[in-house]
């Protein structure tokens, strides 16, 4: 007998191993384009946008573009001296071809960026340009002010003429690129933005730890008490969970206020004196209060559905084999609610250190995280490459620890009520 | 929760030490919502108690917020909750249509790269609003529809469907696929399928999943911050703006019933996800 005649074939004749390949790729074929749509949709509108944030955050042609013929003049001179003639003479080519363009505004804006005190001295020779005589651009030019012939600003220009830059990650970091080449830190007193970062952290750690103190042991309770009262109860957790954020952020605000209810009670009780209430609000406590109260059912939610599924009877095997309540309790329960602690933790942790709305309002100026300080940049400087590399920054953590959530706890595992 | 009657006395002490604390976590995670009750019907303008209110004087209570909030004569609320619910409406459609279909295929056992894919489409619930708030912001600039509704439906698509491709996806975890093997074989094609067995079974998770893409888009305000025009407030833009110039009580009207809003909504999904359960045989 051949090979051949051993294969068992389907009616039509086709080996059925064959077949039954044809089959399941094609129910692979279907599966995936159900999910086509949806992923379509998502990548032109969400995935795509924020590819456009990265190329944005270091695009910098703008200045490349304006200034062509100084760049490529540049391209012999080594930063080291003043810069020749040719510079001069192609510098001075642009430059009229911006001022008649009327677009010199945007360049001075942007090398005042690089070195400050460029914005004065591009202004000034804009006006004492229109009496140069033809030839010898490198005297006259430096005649106008005494800054251009200082050659830190001609380094100043030089560092822009590349068409991408990492600049702005740099800045987000308080770092930047100084005359020689190196990246060093920004003076101490100008170190901005690693205070947010070092706060966002902080306030996403702290919210998250506080968050697992109070979710155990109500979680705890409401998986252990009798269906009907742990119904009852679950309202209290899952209310604030559908309640608009606006809303439970607003009645912080009116607890929180020196003539709320809280300070209203610490007077009451003799903490406080009437006449010195605290500041509870418009600072990190407020945050602290308010972001907590918000993002406490993400913690119970989770634990739960762990502490649901752990049978009562092994809480009673301990005690019985002589562990008293407590000894049961660390030895046998807790290492079974880990997964729902991870879930929590990290589930928590990732809202917390992207978040805005509760920090804008109650936080104050001290309260505030980074996810405002790149609001502000995309609203009121309009920076927005320096607003899309410090997104990308919050990004590129948010999605490490997806990523370990989704190790661990597997994103088809999320519980929503 | 009774104790056994041979339960040591430090037990005991502990055991209610327990519950005092479980006591004081349901109160900081439900007493905040309730404040707002009572202010919202100050004949004040403060929003602190009065002292009439503390006496329960029925002079220092009216409904002159609500009043203002619907007839007042600068009011933008009107308008807000207009385009709140239109915009919402819209972004639960999408988000349905588009995250049931894709919880469809995801829960084949047949869909290659699942894992990934899932984590994928689950990402924009996980990536923070202001970033997903600037990304679809220069994105809706580009093609012209920053400032539309439009432009803000597709957003709360975007922010939706995660909520609908969990719940779909967890209500099709139980579906028993050889009621759909039957039918095929009874001779149904398979939208008739889809339409006659598939749906009204797994229809209490898509309803689920469609009343979190509605709360979720009536609530956002990050994204609606950037893409809004005059004409596109929407009620959170109203209550951000409010909260940030001045706290007037008719914002605590509205919160008063944005909260009865939820409470509805909370039922809703409540009772769907129990006949869910008992659809398919999950009994806890």
């Amino acid at each position: 007998m051949s090979s051949e005649t051993q294969k068992i074939l389907t009616t039509d004749g086709i080996p059925l191993e064959e077949s039954l390949k044809k089959a399941e790729k094609k129910n692979k074929i279907k599966a995936f384009l159900l999910v086509c749509p949806l992923l379509l949709f998502l990548i032109i509108t969400y995935v795509f946008p924020i590819g456009d944030m990265l190329y944005r955050s270091v695009d910098d042609r703008m200045v490349t573009d304006m200034l062509p013929k100084t760049y490529k003049a540049m391209k012999q001179w080594d930063g080291k001296e003043l810069p020749d003639e040719k510079v001069f003479e192609a510098f001075y080519l642009d430059y009229k071809k911006l001022v008649e363009e009327k677009t010199f505004g945007k360049l001075a804006t942007q090398l005042n960026f690089e070195k400050n005190g460029f914005k004065s001295i591009l202004k000034k020779l804009k006006r004492k340009m229109k009496k140069f005589e033809e030839g010898n651009y490198k005297e006259q030019i430096m005649n106008v002010h005494k800054r251009w012939a200082d050659v830190e600003y001609w380094r100043a220009l030089k560092r822009r003429a590349p068409s991408y830059t990492y600049a702005k990650y740099l800045k987000g970091v308080d770092m930047y690129e100084n005359e020689d080449g190196k990246i060093v830190q920004v003076p101490e007193d100008r170190r901005i933005h690693k205070i947010l970062w070092l706060r966002t952290l902080e306030v996403a750690f702290f919210v998250t730890i506080f968050c697992f103190l109070m979710a155990y042991p109500i979680a705890h309770l409401l998986a252990t008490l009798p269906m009907k009262y742990s119904n009852l109860l679950m309202i209290c957790v899952l209310l604030p969970f559908w309640t608009s954020l606006l809303v439970r952020t607003a009645s912080w605000m009116i607890l929180l206020q020196q003539q709320g209810i809280v300070n209203d009670f610490f007077v009451m009780i003799g903490l406080v004196s009437d006449d010195s209430r605290p500041e509870m609000m418009y600072n990190k406590t407020g945050t602290y209060v308010a972001m907590t109260q918000i993002l406490l059912p993400f913690m119970v939610l989770p634990l739960y559905s762990v502490m649901k599924t752990i049978s009562p009877s092994l809480m009673r095997a301990g005690k019985s084999l002589g562990g008293t309540p407590f000894i049961a309790f660390w030895k046998v329960y807790f290492p079974l609610t880990i997964p729902g602690i991870g879930a929590g933790c990290l589930l928590v942790f990732i809202l917390a250190i992207g978040y805005y709305i509760t920090p804008a309002l109650v936080g104050g100026a001290s309260g505030t995280l980074i996810s405002n300080q790149i609001a502000f940049h995309m609203k009121s400087t309009l920076d927005w490459s320096f607003a899309s590399a410090m997104g990308l920054m919050l990004l590129t953590g948010v999605l490490a620890i997806y990523w370990v959530y989704n190790k661990l706890v597997g994103v088809d595992n999320i519980k929503l009520g | 929760m009774a104790l056994p009657k041979y339960t040591e006395p430090h037990y005991r002490v502990w055991h209610y030490f327990y519950l005092f604390i479980c006591g004081c976590v349901f109160f900081f995670l439900i007493a905040p919502l309730f404040v707002i009750f009572p202010l919202s019907f100050n004949a004040e303008e403060f929003l602190v108690f009065s002292e009439g209110m503390k006496r329960l004087d029925p002079d220092a209570f009216s409904l002159r917020w609500y009043k203002d909030m619907i007839y007042g004569t600068k009011n933008p609320w009107g308008l807000a909750a207009k385009n709140s619910f239109i915009i919402a409406l819209f972004a639960t459609l999408g988000s349905v249509l588009l995250g049931t279909v894709a919880a469809l295929g995801l829960s084949s056992r047949h869909m290659p790269y699942k894992g990934i894919i899932m984590a994928a489409l689950i990402s924009p619930m996980i990536v923070p609003l202001i970033i997903s708030g600037v990304a679809i912001f220069f994105f809706m600039a580009k093609v012209g529809l920053a400032a539309t509704h439009t432009g803000i439906v597709l957003a709360h698509i975007i922010l939706g469907t995660p909520f609908v491709v969990i719940t779909v996806t967890a209500t099709l975890s139980g579906f028993d696929h050889s009621v759909t093997r039957a039918a095929s074989s009874l001779g149904s094609d398979p939208v008739n399928t889809f339409m006659k067995i598939t749906l009204p079974l797994i229809l209490p998770g898509v309803i689920s999943g469609g009343l979190f893409a509605f709360v979720t888009s009536f609530d956002e305000v990050v994204v609606v911050l950037f893409l809004a025009g005059l004409d596109n407030t929407t009620i959170p833009i109203q209550m951000w703006t409010g909260l940030r110039e001045q706290l007037s009580p008719t914002i605590l009207a509205v919160a008063t019933c944005l909260i009865v809003l939820s409470t509805l909504i909370l039922v809703t999904a409540e009772l769907l996800r129990r006949r869910s359960e008992r659809i398919r045989g999950i009994n806890r």
